[in-house]
């Protein structure tokens, strides 16, 4: 397979070899070459496909779990059922408590890192000086690269005693804490990509603006980011559907009681959690609870992948926009 | 127009919008920086007491006073090291086919970028579910580390595979043309021009979506990895714990000095994390000084 460049030069540049007229050693070497390119370039084309496999092996893996669980599990039960209770045998299994504590976990977190997000990504493209902007780019890299297991112990040791005291009836694990510690951690997500939108705006669009008296901030709320809008959706979109999917923090922070409540200082559980609740535990192969948490995992697959999917065509969209 | 004072008044109200808006901005970027400070104090006051040498090298224990934590730091290297050997070749591969081999972008390659783009935005714990029936159960591997690392492999592909194209693509197309007109074959081109010369940005790139996979524990609870083991992983079939599990279950546990232990192996899993991105940092500026000369 590996020829050295050594070797080639030698055979090309020997003494005997007449020039122009191909010989045996210019064809034998020409097909090893073409034999070798053919093979690296298989290999890499097969590496490419994989990613096609894998999503294929998501995909397979989730629904030859699921539907033996939606065989026994009534679907209009599952969407409606108001009660996830999988033991004792043969359980509950009402998906809306779950569905209810990801929703609330995923709306406070939007809450808390949509507004900040944007306005720090406003602040790193339109006002920060290149010196300050090296300071707070890596502070936010460095924010996005801590562990989310981390960002569970801050929610359980840090937030939730600063909620008690405002709300002492605020449970050990509570839905507030697991929201506000998962907005921080998509914060640095809205803000790396809302800023890679709104820089992306001509600079003509502001120039035009400001030279017919707009101020900066009447030209950064006016038009740069109205014009930036589906960029900016996007990075929200896809800060969003990060935060759905969100595990560790949420499984810490929020709890493992899966109740139907909109109270943010009830612990809850959020699909993400029963996953690895139940995974920790021993559970045998084939029984309802471990087939309960591919039917979870399910649910959870297709509305992340289709909030991506939505997400990437409107940064395509955008991006022809203004190429 | 200038001297009507309502236009003035309005004008003031404007500017003061307008100073109060740059303010606002300012200060929600540093709320990042506040908080980050924040965290950071927080976890070394309330780890720094239980952190030794000790503490690093000793066994996992019931007893939050006498547990260390070297059997998760073992168990976490394993399942790095073997992450790495898995999924960069692959991820590399697969980066140059995309952006190489097919510099014209059929609609079969759109279709595979943007599934790679979608597979990167699939929640790890997903990936876990793939692997305890791929690889715990179909390939027959249990609970072992060669199944948390081929889930983990899984998981971190989609990003590898982004972050080298982007530096493949950051190679002028000149380098490819002047190497292939002097004789190269497109690979040799790769090999020895495109592939050097993108080198510190894939290398940028694999080490934070390795840092990334140390991070991450939700998959790995998923394919069994345990919380509890009384012996150092030997072999790639052995059953292991890792660091973030651990810190993960001393959290959640209701003996409340674990809760310190808990803070110390996440100071230990912090500081091997920031050590790591020192290398990615030291990539990045050595190329970015490159690109200037």
């Amino acid at each position: 397979m590996t020829v050295t460049p050594q070797t080639e030069k030698a055979v090309v540049a020997g003494p005997e070899e007449p020039r122009n007229r191909p010989t045996q050693k210019h064809v034998s070497l020409h097909l090893q070459r073409r034999i070798r390119e053919g093979g690296i370039k298989l290999f890499c084309a097969m590496c490419a496909v994989l990613s096609i496999f894998v999503t294929f092996a998501i995909v397979y893996t989730l629904l030859t779990q699921a539907l033996p669980f939606f065989a026994k599990v009534n679907l209009k039960d599952f969407f409606t059922g108001t009660e996830w209770q999988p033991t004792p045998e043969p359980g509950h299994y009402g998906i809306l408590p779950l569905i209810n504590g990801t929703l609330m976990i995923t709306v406070g977190a939007g809450i808390f890192a949509v507004p900040l997000g944007l306005l720090s990504a406003i602040y790193l493209s339109e006002y920060a000086k290149p010196k300050v902007k090296a300071i707070l780019k890596p502070a936010l890299e460095l924010l996005a690269g801590i562990p989310t297991v981390v960002y569970g112990y801050f929610g359980l040791f840090f937030v939730t005693p600063l909620i008690k005291q405002v709300l002492p009836e605020t449970q050990a694990a509570n839905a507030l804490a697991g929201a506000i510690v998962v907005g921080v951690m998509i914060l640095p997500l809205v803000s790396s990509l809302c800023e890679d939108a709104i820089s992306s705006v001509p600079r003509a669009l502001r120039e035009g603006a400001q030279g017919l008296g707009a101020t900066k901030a009447e030209t950064t709320m006016k038009i740069v980011v109205p014009a930036a809008l589906s960029g900016i959706v996007a990075s929200f979109i896809l800060a969003l559907s990060r935060a759905l999917g969100e595990t560790m923090a949420v499984t810490l922070a929020a709890g493992s009681n899966p109740i139907l409540t909109f109270n943010p200082t009830k612990g809850i559980e959020t699909m993400t959690a029963y996953m690895v609740n139940t995974s920790k535990g021993d559970i045998e192969t084939g029984s309802m609870k471990y087939l309960s948490i591919f039917a979870v995992g399910l649910i959870l697959f297709l509305l992340t992948f289709s909030m991506n999917l939505f997400a990437r065509r409107m940064v395509a969209k955008f991006k022809l926009n203004y190429q | 127009m200038i001297l009507d004072p309502s236009t003035h008044r309005n004008l003031q109200s404007r500017k003061r919008f307008d100073a109060l808006f740059a303010i606002l901005c300012q200060s929600a970027a540093w709320v990042g920086v506040g908080l980050l400070v924040i965290f950071l104090t927080k976890i070394f006051i309330d780890g720094a007491g239980h952190l030794n040498w000790k503490f690093i090298t000793s066994e996992l224990s019931q007893r939050p006073g006498r547990t260390g934590i070297w059997p998760a730091v073992v168990g976490s290297l394993y399942v790095m090291i073997l992450t790495t050997a898995i999924s960069v070749p692959v991820g590399v591969a697969a980066a140059i086919y995309l952006e190489e081999f097919n510099r014209r972008k059929t609609k079969f390659i759109n279709i595979v970028q943007l599934n790679i783009a979608n597979l990167s935005g699939v929640p790890s714990v997903v990936y876990g579910l793939l692997g305890r029936v791929l690889f715990v159960y179909a390939f027959g591997f249990q609970q072992s580390i060669i199944a948390g690392a081929l889930t983990m492999s899984l998981l971190i592909l989609p990003t590898v595979i982004i972050v080298t194209q982007e530096a493949l693509r950051a190679v002028p197309k000149s380098y490819r043309d002047c190497s292939m007109a002097l004789g190269s074959t497109q690979w040799q081109a790769i090999r020895l021009q495109v592939l050097p010369n993108a080198l510190p940005g894939i290398l940028t790139g694999i080490i934070l979506s390795i840092s990334r996979a140390i991070g991450e524990t939700a998959p790995l609870i998923v394919v069994g990895a345990a919380s509890y083991v009384s012996f150092l992983p030997s072999s790639l079939g052995d059953k292991y714990t890792v660091l973030p599990i651990k810190i993960f279950d001393w959290a959640n546990d209701s003996k409340n000095e674990f809760h310190s232990v808990a803070a110390s192996a996440i100071i230990v899993l912090m500081v091997a994390l920031l050590f790591i991105n020192s290398f990615a940092i030291y990539f990045r500026a050595r190329s970015q000084a490159k690109a200037k000369k």
